[in-house]
């Protein structure tokens, strides 16, 4: 499971790293990045969805993978 | 004495000339019919606006009035969100709506620039304030705010009733923002005249308008002055020596943004405090559940945005158009209420009603698109310091007299008397 945020929806509301900082921080301007490489580690997923459903711009995507992808 | 020419020490008398612009008929007295003939400042919409909305969203999604020169008032979470996004034909170059428009050469730039600024002016002059107003940056804030929450609940003393938004609320976003823009702690009382007068003082007569609103502006040139003299790590100074496009700001960009970080810095806070208080002190089982679960505070700070959110923000229509069955002519007004958007029940479930543990939450409090509130995360930082602590030294209260709250009229809501009995 992978996040990725469309850096030409977000506008910084930072929902995302209110929620999750462990998953998403923000630049120096305030809008919002995917930690790493946007992998969500085991145990995550619930706050993963979550920001992507409170994003109000829509940003958030969250691509869900098969095991035997990764 | 520090001389730049941008802020002539001894201006010309030219603060009181009437500014270039078209004005309007002032048409008050009560509302004949929301669909036909809304007004925002009136006492049935400051009393009670989401009754009004609620009702609009369902018969007549895009109410239009004839007052303020003639303006729409979308109610659907969808048409707020569509125009909040559409920069093209819809112009921020005004944002509170009232019965003057600035003449259409005002864009992009606008008089409080960024959030009168329409693109590409915008993008720019926002990119400047981002920075100052990361989550990060405001966090350095909060220890000092924290600190002033305790020390407002300590002057309560012994009494048992306590005015939740004028010895508190009110304070906290005015102390925050005097500390950021440099300007003096015991000035708050002319931050409240000034606010006001800029959100409340839509319908006096043109001549009082605006004496009233020159002395903000006289007030911030002082203020310029002082901090010419004394520069010193704050965003007046900050504002004052900004470039953009390789040169200092103009001295309008260096006043207005000001203006707005005041303004908007202030009213909004305030408001969205009160109006947290005032759920609480009305609803024992929300009170009681946050009083023993602190942790809850972040998620029930934002159902408390989306249910009492105190922004509704303005645009100026661009062109004559058909805009979703309505037909739409140039430098109309549009009401865009971020509040009627958050109480829309095809876009949230049980809308009308507060859950504060409500975990999918989409709201647009702080604004969509381009002009998403800069101070978002400031404000929020404020809110959850001021309940935090409300709650903690404060645990048990109640609205001593409903009938005795007031609440502002006009673009901003929230509660201005809001008498509260402790224990």
């Amino acid at each position: 499971m992978k996040l990725h945020i469309d850096s030409g929806r977000c506008q910084g509301h930072g929902r995302c790293y209110d929620r999750a900082p462990d998953l998403f921080g923000d630049d120096e301007e305030g809008y919002g990045m995917v930690l790493g490489d946007g992998t969500v580690p085991p145990g995550r997923e619930h706050d993963a969805r979550m920001a992507v459903a409170n994003c109000p711009e829509h940003a958030i995507e969250l691509a869900e993978e098969t095991s035997h992808d990764r | 004495m520090t001389v730049d020419e941008r802020f002539p020490r001894n201006a010309p008398e030219t603060v009181d000339e009437e500014p270039i612009g078209t004005r309007s008929e002032i048409i008050t007295g009560p509302v004949s019919d929301w669909t036909t003939d809304f007004s925002h400042l009136e006492p049935q919409w400051s009393a009670d606006p989401y009754s009004i909305q609620d009702d609009l969203r369902k018969r007549c999604p895009v109410a239009h009035t004839e007052r303020f020169g003639g303006g729409w008032l979308p109610t659907r979470y969808e048409d707020v969100a569509a125009i909040a996004y559409d920069t093209e034909r819809f112009s921020s170059r005004s944002i509170i709506m009232g019965n003057f428009r600035p003449p259409r050469d005002l864009a992009p730039i606008g008089g409080s620039p960024p959030i009168s600024s329409d693109p590409p002016f915008h993008h720019d002059a926002r990119k400047l304030l981002l920075p100052a107003f990361t989550k990060s940056a405001v966090s350095r804030q909060e220890p000092a705010t924290r600190a002033f929450c305790h020390s407002l609940i300590d002057a309560f003393g012994n009494r048992d009733v306590v005015d939740a938004a004028a010895d508190y609320a009110q304070h906290i976003p005015m102390r925050v923002i005097a500390d950021m823009l440099g300007f003096p702690q015991e000035d708050g009382p002319r931050f409240r005249e000034f606010v006001e007068n800029t959100l409340e003082g839509i319908n006096l007569e043109p001549d009082e308008r605006i004496a009233r609103m020159s002395k903000l502006f006289e007030y911030l040139l002082a203020q310029i002055h002082d901090h010419l003299d004394n520069p010193r790590d704050d965003l007046t100074t900050f504002l004052i020596n900004a470039e953009l496009y390789g040169r200092k700001l103009e001295a309008d960009h260096v006043a207005g943004t000001m203006a707005l970080l005041l303004i908007a810095g202030i009213d909004t806070t305030w408001s969205a405090i009160g109006a947290s208080l005032w759920h609480l002190a009305q609803t024992p089982r929300d009170r009681e559940r946050l009083v023993a679960d602190p942790g809850l505070l972040p998620t029930a700070m934002e159902e408390f945005l989306r249910a009492y959110a105190p922004v509704t923000m303005a645009r100026l229509v661009k062109q004559d158009m058909r805009w979703h069955g309505v037909d739409m002519r140039a430098d109309d007004w549009i009401l865009l209420s971020f509040p009627a958007a958050n109480r829309d029940p095809a876009q949230f479930d049980r809308a009308g009603e507060v859950v504060i543990d409500r975990e999918v939450n989409r709201h647009a409090a702080f604004g969509l698109g381009i002009h998403r509130c800069l101070g978002s995360h400031l404000a929020r930082m404020e809110l959850r310091v001021a309940l935090d602590v409300w709650l903690e030294r404060i645990p048990v209260f109640s609205l001593n007299d409903s009938s005795a709250v007031t609440w502002s009229a006009g673009q901003i809501r929230g509660p201005r008397a809001l008498p509260m009995r402790i224990g």
